[in-house]
């Protein structure tokens, strides 16, 4: 399990940041959201995988090694809603920068032309 | 508890939420609210920093939702906290007016977007928590793009474009950082953390080491240290003045963290393996930066350019002098940080000033003449040469900004006999002491060719604009917009005078930062310390 996770979080990441150097805004975007899906992966990860183990204690009386580490799974919420809500915004002034220049270089202008 | 310290945060929080409810057709009232939550930050800081700047005072300490500083999120204000915030009030108090003038209508919702920006810098400034910081830098970085886009234009979406892309980036940085850190010491509180890095196993200390890198690369990127830094003076250029005079405040807040959590985490206290880590970094770092900026500086054909490359000169400065870790170089990088602020501050809004042509809706910028190869003759040589027959009139809005822009090249150059040379003085002496670490003397030398380089590129800009051309400018100055300008300038020279007082609180805060067992135990009183 831990080779997949590892593995997938790689292949985003790699995959993001090449988009991230591409010279279409678009590209960048969804570049930045692979990466930003690799980092929330990576912070999800850091508690240590457990499969079907709670992160919020039933009862009172259970034993704490059963249960997963509750932290990430708080920290990763916050960082995919934060994250969420800046890639919307960029949206819109990638959206913007495309009214106003009329093409959808990162630059606002081709090289070529 | 002391509610004192959640105060600044809280304030501007409730009156954004109140002016967006109370929206923008009620201009007076909305600009009621802004100018009393700014006055009542500036009264805030000031009792937290009487609060916690009493003789052997520890750090003010406010535990959210009171769970203990191991479970919850703590605020913490110590001397340094206080004074940033002070710092952040005071700026936004005095470039409020100036932002009332004419560029607060150019599009929505400036005031709130001010507000949030306040909060989530006061945020940043008094957390304790490296998790909370996260999430103050995204509400800061948030409305810093509403407000670089202010007015909005293709040169500002543009250049808005580019500098939300870096700052995304740094933040997947940064939570990079953040997690690596929680995985090897399961905490995220940073007194916990300064705690126990000196016992963190051989093992693991590497990927504690590489969460520690990523997270300074983040903020080195908000500092913007070279070669990370690119996106700065383009985009403070672009930003409308009043938006780039508080962003004078953003790089410092990257600056802020490194001073923080380099000595906090990685200062003396933290082992053989950790001590000092990265501040090799910083030192050369800055160097490379104040030595690039100087360039780029001599390079600027627009005066709002010119002064994103003052910018890089300070963010490198402070970091070259923070690198050093040394407490009296501290001290002094400490008054260079208040003082760059707020005569950048100023030096934005001037070129704001002489940019616009008194209409109101213009995005001019104000260009300098290129340089002239040896040789050839200057393509307006004759207005150099021009005799004037004595009959010059200098209006009152032209001496009032030419005083300006004199008083702010004198600051930013550090030159005598305005406070920006005593900072300078202050930082620049300890530096050269017994025990210096190797990089120090350069570092010195490279402080006073980036301030030659400073007086070279802003004379020739001023012989240019005030001397050669002066009718090309015809700037139509508002009461407010001056008082602004005026309000900043009056402040340095108000810390030349008391220059004592502010560096006596100074001295301290560094000793209080070079010494951070009395942060930690502020934060974990000693009962609560595990055994």
């Amino acid at each position: 399990m831990e080779l997949v996770l590892a593995a997938a979080i790689g292949i985003l990441a790699a995959s993001g940041v090449w988009l991230l150097l591409r010279p279409r805004t678009f590209q960048v975007i969804i570049g930045l959201t692979l990466i930003s899906y690799a980092v929330n992966l990576f912070i999800f990860s850091i508690g240590g995988l457990r499969t079907g183990a709670d992160p919020v204690l039933r009862d009172a009386a259970g034993d704490i090694a059963q249960y997963t580490d509750p932290l990430p799974q708080a920290l990763v919420l916050t960082a995919i809603v934060i994250g969420f809500a800046t890639t919307a915004l960029f949206l819109v002034v990638l959206l913007t920068s495309r009214g106003l220049t009329g093409n959808d270089h990162v630059d606002g202008e081709d090289g070529s032309a | 508890m002391n509610h004192l310290v959640i105060a600044p945060i809280v304030t501007p929080l409730l009156v954004a939420a109140l002016q967006l409810l109370v929206g923008e057709k009620h201009r007076r009232t909305v600009l009621v609210l802004s100018v009393a939550s700014c006055s009542a930050l500036v009264l805030l800081a000031a009792a937290l920093m009487h609060a916690v700047a009493g003789e052997g005072a520890l750090a003010a300490v406010y535990r959210i939702g009171d769970w203990p500083a191991r479970f919850g999120i703590v605020l913490v204000a110590d001397r340094l906290s206080a004074l940033m915030v002070l710092l952040t009030g005071v700026l936004a108090l005095a470039v409020l007016p100036y932002a009332l003038g004419r560029w607060q209508h150019r599009g929505g919702h400036f005031q709130p977007l001010l507000q949030f920006l306040l909060m989530g810098l006061n945020g940043a400034f008094l957390t304790g928590d490296l998790f909370n910081l996260f999430v103050f830098f995204e509400v800061l970085l948030a409305a810093s793009y509403g407000l670089a886009l202010h007015g909005s234009g293709a040169r500002r979406v543009s250049a808005g474009l580019h500098y939300i892309a870096v700052n995304l980036t740094a933040s997947m940085l940064f939570l990079l950082g953040v997690s690596l850190i929680f995985g090897v010491t399961g905490t995220l509180n940073m007194a916990a953390l300064a705690e126990l890095i000196p016992h963190v196993p051989e093992r693991t200390r590497a990927l504690l080491h590489s969460g520690a890198a990523l997270l300074g690369v983040a903020f080195l990127i908000k500092t913007a240290m070279w070669p990370l830094g690119f996106w700065l003076p383009r985009t403070y250029a672009a930003a409308s003045p009043a938006v780039a005079a508080m962003f004078a405040l953003m790089t410092k807040v990257g600056i802020y963290v490194l001073l923080r959590l380099g000595l906090l985490l990685f200062g003396d206290g933290a082992g053989p393996a950790s001590a000092h880590f990265g501040s090799g970094w910083m030192l050369w770092g800055g160097v490379a930066t104040a030595a690039a900026a100087t360039v780029g500086m001599l390079g600027a054909r627009d005066l709002a350019k010119l002064a994103g490359y003052n910018v890089l000169v300070s963010s490198g400065t402070l970091l070259g002098a923070i690198g050093l870790q040394q407490r009296a170089v501290t001290a002094g990088a400490l008054a260079y940080l208040v003082i760059s602020t707020l005569a950048i501050a100023a030096f934005f809004l001037v070129a704001g000033l002489l940019a616009s042509d008194g209409d109101d809706d213009t995005d001019d910028t104000l260009s300098l003449e290129p340089y002239v190869q040896l040789g050839e003759p200057a393509p307006n040589e004759s207005l150099y040469a021009q005799e004037d027959e004595s009959r010059v009139v200098i209006s009152a809005p032209i001496a009032m900004l030419g005083a300006s822009f004199l008083a702010c090249a004198l600051l930013l150059a550090g030159l005598p006999p305005l406070s920006g040379f005593l900072a300078k003085l202050a930082m620049l002496a300890p530096m050269l002491d017994a025990g210096a670490r190797p990089g120090a003397g350069l570092l010195f030398a490279l402080i006073i060719v980036a301030g030659f380089g400073t007086v070279i590129a802003l004379c020739r800009a001023g012989i240019q604009i005030f001397w050669v051309e002066p009718e090309r400018i015809f700037p139509k100055v508002r009461l407010v917009e001056s008082a602004s300008i005026a309000v900043l300038l009056g402040l340095c020279l108000l810390l030349t005078v008391l220059v004592e007082t502010p560096l006596h609180y100074l001295r301290d805060t560094a000793g209080q930062l070079h010494a951070p067992a009395g942060y930690i135990q502020a934060v974990l009183p000693p009962a609560q310390v595990s055994p």
